[in-house]
């Protein structure tokens, strides 16, 4: 029996209904899952940056114990093994595609980054294996290497691949050079910035796995796997990797421990225990050690930029130029070529009125670990970009900095707002979460509290940050106009079960986001089940129809907008029937959270009335309506959704050591409506952790020769919980106007808005001191040189 | 192959193990109790903390021949046999200090060997540096630091129930 008893509907900060099995240790990860008979997999990586592999003995490996199969390239070259398959096809200016070289599962003929797979052993533990891959002999004749997009584009720079003439992946741009031209011949002042925006390792806490099972009975493959879309892991990898009929690949992402998008892509290691699985008939186990992590994950950002602002007298801006360089790495991942582009500069707009911009973007390969979406993907860096051009150019024109913003902003009432770079805003007010986020940070209070600072020897300032970004991705024509090789709709089931309770089966994937709570609450308010009786299934190819995963901030806005059109197809049929129950004309018929009503009267029936009769149809419309209350919608969302919003950052800098200390955050964003006001506020703290991260510690740092140097946790600066301080986390809602949920998506707004703040604090900080930039991340060591003197040339 | 006995959460268990299996591989791979995580192997993200004889301890940095006669208790070990969870797991729910899930279990057993070092209660300065065995890319730890301290406060008597996080 269904009984609403406290709200849990839309608005509801709900408790979540995954957490019990997380703080019981009954979670089930990849690596948590043990198959019978299942072996294990260690893989050989490449321990030079580029090199020719010259021979490859595998003899004395196979010889060792326990060791069922040693594979290296040609093994599956040879069983027909396609390459990993880049999803999103860039073209150049010239309306030539872009480079695509091959990328093989497993190396063939050479290896091009550190950590470049070279060969798989399987065992019966994973110790055996690991022991028997240091058998393995390899000989590498190591070729220069070109570690960074620097380097790659230098003429006489080393051939990476064969299909790309100066390692160049492609050249691309968007928006009108001749206007822009003009807006700038006319310009009272040009502002020029550079700016690097650094490499980062997304370092989810469970590090990648898969498992690999092959029934020789049946023919069915079955791939566990860390994943964030485990259909598009089995399109991908099925139709393009090992040729497998989906029908016979089932591909599971059980409880994934963190994605931040380094867990969208289809890496080698699924393809790797996938088709071994069939060679040595057992189930294959890989799990990365978080070495292999830092090695082989996708890693995010790296931009080098130029841009310049074009400013009339008043302080108006006239047009924006950009020219960036993408390191894509030594292969494309899956989404890669779409970031610095589709992601990037269609989000350099921001938040203001550009009567013009021009972008132009250059894709580079380099001998490091491939480059591809990361917690935002392209709308951190153009927000970077965007929002330290803005601070810059305000203190070049003498303007406050809040008050130069507020004059280019976007006007409340200009939407639908159409920008220079293809993109349509729906809906925002960026001036009611700028005047938010003011007011809780105190921002008139400031100067008071840089005095007293100042008075103990701290350096304190204060940093804003306006932005948007663009979640939802998005409609299908649009993104396949565009080198998408995929829709991006979403899919949602909606089964009622007899009884009432039900079951939904969706797309999107939950990997730390509380969808099994939120999707539920959308279940309790629509058609009045309480949460406790909606079971939310996901991340499971034999269970759910179909989807597109889990990133860019699409599950509610578009995974939830499938579930919002499968119940309205559930609540359109219940008339029918409710109707002949009743003895009513269908259109008489209405429903509200759970009841079905003839109007006007006091009969009613329940949605478990309605579901017993579909179910056990005695007395029922057969002939006119099927039995079962069951129904699927795929949703194509119609534009992208435009969250946005103000952060501000207060920093205090320690002049003795130079250590940026976090003392505030306020973020004040418009996600469109909430759902579940807990669930946002973490998703905004999370966001915002790794926001500050990517300003103050984190950096993926390969030296000359191409070796990552910092490939651990112990070199790798991740925040820890006394790096950072409270988030004061608000929203402000506008509205979606074009999904049914109004809804526009969190999970990203906490990296995009927070690492501008961030540094525009710690310039603001150090003003006294004739910074004009410092680049991220603001590290002790670079803040003490400039406090110290005589070496400011590390903050340009 | 060498012989190790030791209790895990209450259950006496000999195991035969390689010389070289850590803690944390006998607890996952040979005892099956999959909610002690591995998260680096570099022992600097905490996932695999569990309590060995009341202490914290991280399971990757102690050889599973070193734990002969040692009373372990694992994540799983933690809520009363009726289910009724620790106020420390409690509190993370209440406080939505979880997200994915993954250093949980590991945050959980460091949380809880601090707020018992610190009979007297916790400074949210201590809090944050009593986490410093402890990586979450999640939450940004902001939840975490709340539940402690309400954990603390049921755990130490200041209070006979957990007080309700703000809606």
């Amino acid at each position: 029996m269904n009984v609403v008893a406290p709200f849990e509907g839309i608005g509801a900060s709900v408790r979540r209904k995954e957490d019990l099995r997380f703080l019981s240790g009954r979670g089930q990860y990849t690596d948590d899952i043990n198959r019978p008979g299942q072996t294990h997999a260690w893989i050989l990586r490449s321990p030079h940056a580029h090199a020719a592999i010259q021979g490859l003995d595998t003899a004395a490996a196979k010889a060792m114990p326990g060791v069922l199969a040693v594979f290296v390239g040609a093994d599956m070259a040879a069983d027909n093994v396609g390459g990993i398959p880049c999803g999103w096809q860039i073209h150049n200016k010239d309306g030539s595609p872009m480079a695509e070289p091959p990328h093989p599962a497993l190396a063939i003929g050479k290896v091009r980054h550190v950590g470049d797979p070279v060969a798989v052993v399987i065992a019966e533990t994973k110790q055996q294996a690991r022991d028997a891959a240091e058998a393995i002999v390899v000989d590498y004749a190591p070729l220069p290497a070109a570690a960074t997009m620097e380097q790659a584009l230098k003429p006489g720079a080393p051939q990476i691949h064969d299909g790309a003439p100066g390692n160049l992946c492609y050249d691309w741009h968007i928006g009108d050079r001749a206007v822009l031209d003009a807006a700038f011949a006319k310009a009272h002042k040009v502002v020029s910035f550079e700016t690097t925006n650094n490499r980062l390792v997304p370092n989810a806490m469970e590090p990648r796995a898969a498992i690999g099972e092959y029934d020789a009975q049946s023919g069915d493959y079955t791939l566990y796997t860390t994943s964030q879309n485990p259909h598009v892991i089995r399109l991908l990898m099925g139709a393009f990797v090992l040729h497998i009929p989906e029908a016979k690949l089932r591909v599971v992402a059980p409880d994934v421990g963190g994605g931040f998008g380094s867990k969208i892509y289809h890496y080698a290691e699924e393809a790797i225990v996938t088709w071994a699985s069939a060679k040595v008939k057992r189930p294959i186990k890989w799990t990365a050690e978080r070495t292999e992590s830092f090695m082989s994950d996708a890693h995010g950002r790296d931009h080098v930029t130029k841009a310049e602002l074009a400013l009339d007298a008043q302080g108006k801006i006239l047009g924006l130029k950009v020219h960036t360089h993408a390191n894509m790495g030594a292969y494309l991942s899956t989404f890669a070529p779409c970031v610095p582009t589709y992601l990037y500069a269609t989000l350099l707009s921001g938040v203001y009125v550009m009567p013009v911009i021009y972008a132009e973007v250059k894709a580079v390969f380099t001998n490091t670990v491939p480059v591809d979406a990361y917690r935002g993907a392209g709308r951190p860096e153009a927000t970077y970009l965007l929002e330290r051009l803005m601070d810059v150019a305000a203190k070049e024109m003498g303007l406050d900095r809040v008050e130069f913003r507020r004059r280019n902003f976007i006007p409340v009432d200009a939407f639908p707002y159409q920008t220079p770079v293809a993109l349509q805003y729906d809906s925002g007010n960026y001036f009611a979460t700028l005047d938010a986020a003011l007011e809780t940070a105190d921002w008139k209070g400031f100067e008071a509290r840089r005095a007293a600072a100042a008075a103990k020897g701290k350096l304190r300032g204060i940093g804003i940050s306006t932005y948007l970004e663009a979640c939802g991705i998005a409609p299908s024509a649009v993104v396949g106009s565009l080198g998408a090789r995929a829709g991006l709709y979403e899919v949602g089931t909606i089964r009622v079960h007899p009884t009432g309770s039900v079951t939904v089966l969706t797309g999107a994937h939950s990997h730390g986001q509380g969808h099994e709570t939120t999707f539920a609450q959308l279940v309790a308010d629509r058609l009045g089940v309480p949460i406790a009786n909606v079971d939310v299934v996901h991340g499971d190819t034999a269970k759910v129809p179909f989807g597109m995963g889990t990133y860019g901030s699409r599950s509610l806005a578009v995974g939830g907008s499938a579930m919002v059109k499968a119940m309205d197809k559930i609540v359109a049929k219940g008339k029918r029937i409710a109707a002949h129950l009743m003895e009513a004309s269908v259109e008489d018929v209405e429903f509200d959270r759970g009841t079905f009503r003839v109007a006007g009267t006091d009969k009613t029936k329940s949605l478990t009335d309605i579901s017993l009769a579909a179910y056990v149809p005695h007395n029922y419309p057969i002939e006119e309506i099927e039995p079962g209350l069951e129904e699927t919608a795929f949703y194509d969302p119609k534009n992208f959704t435009y969250p946005g919003g103000c952060h501000i950052a207060e920093v205090e800098i320690d002049a003795e050591t130079g250590k940026v200390s976090m003392v505030n955050f306020t973020a004040v964003d418009d996600v469109g409506r909430v759902i579940n006001p807990m669930i946002v506020e973490g998703q905004v703290q999370g966001g915002v952790a790794q926001g500050i991260g990517q300003a103050l510690l984190e950096s993926a740092i390969y030296d000359d020769q191409g070796q990552l140097i910092s490939g651990s946790m112990m070199d790798y600066t991740m925040p820890r919980a006394d790096d950072l301080a409270p988030v004061s986390v608000a929203t402000h809602t506008t509205l979606c106007t074009h999904n049914p949920l109004g809804v526009k998506g969190c999970g990203e707004v906490g990296a995009i808005g927070s690492p501008p703040a961030v540094i525009n604090a710690v310039v603001d900080a150090l003003r006294d001191y004739g910074v004009r930039h410092i680049e991220m991340p603001a590290t002790p060591a670079k803040i003490w040189n400039i406090i110290h003197g005589g070496r400011r040339a590390a903050a340009e | 192959m060498p012989q190790v006995s030791l209790t895990v959460n209450g259950t006496r268990h000999t195991v035969e193990v390689e010389a070289r299996t850590l803690l944390v591989e006998l607890l996952r791979e040979k005892l099956r109790l999959t909610g002690t995580h591995v998260g680096c192997d570099t022992s600097q993200c905490g996932a695999c903390v569990i309590h060995m004889g009341g202490d914290s301890v991280k399971a990757c940095t102690i050889l599973a021949v070193q734990c002969e006669g040692a009373s372990i208790t694992t994540i799983e070990g933690l809520a009363k046999p009726d289910g009724t969870l620790h106020p420390m797991q409690e509190a993370f729910r209440e406080y939505h200090a979880l997200q994915c899930g993954f250093c949980t279990p590991g945050m959980v057993m460091s949380a809880i060997d601090l707020v018992n070092k610190h009979p007297n209660g916790l400074t949210e300065q201590e809090i944050r540096e009593g986490l410093e065995g402890n990586l979450c890319r999640c939450t940004g730890y902001h939840n975490i630091v709340k539940a402690i301290a309400a954990a603390a406060d049921v755990m130490q008597g200041r209070r006979s129930e957990l007080a309700r996080a703000a809606e």
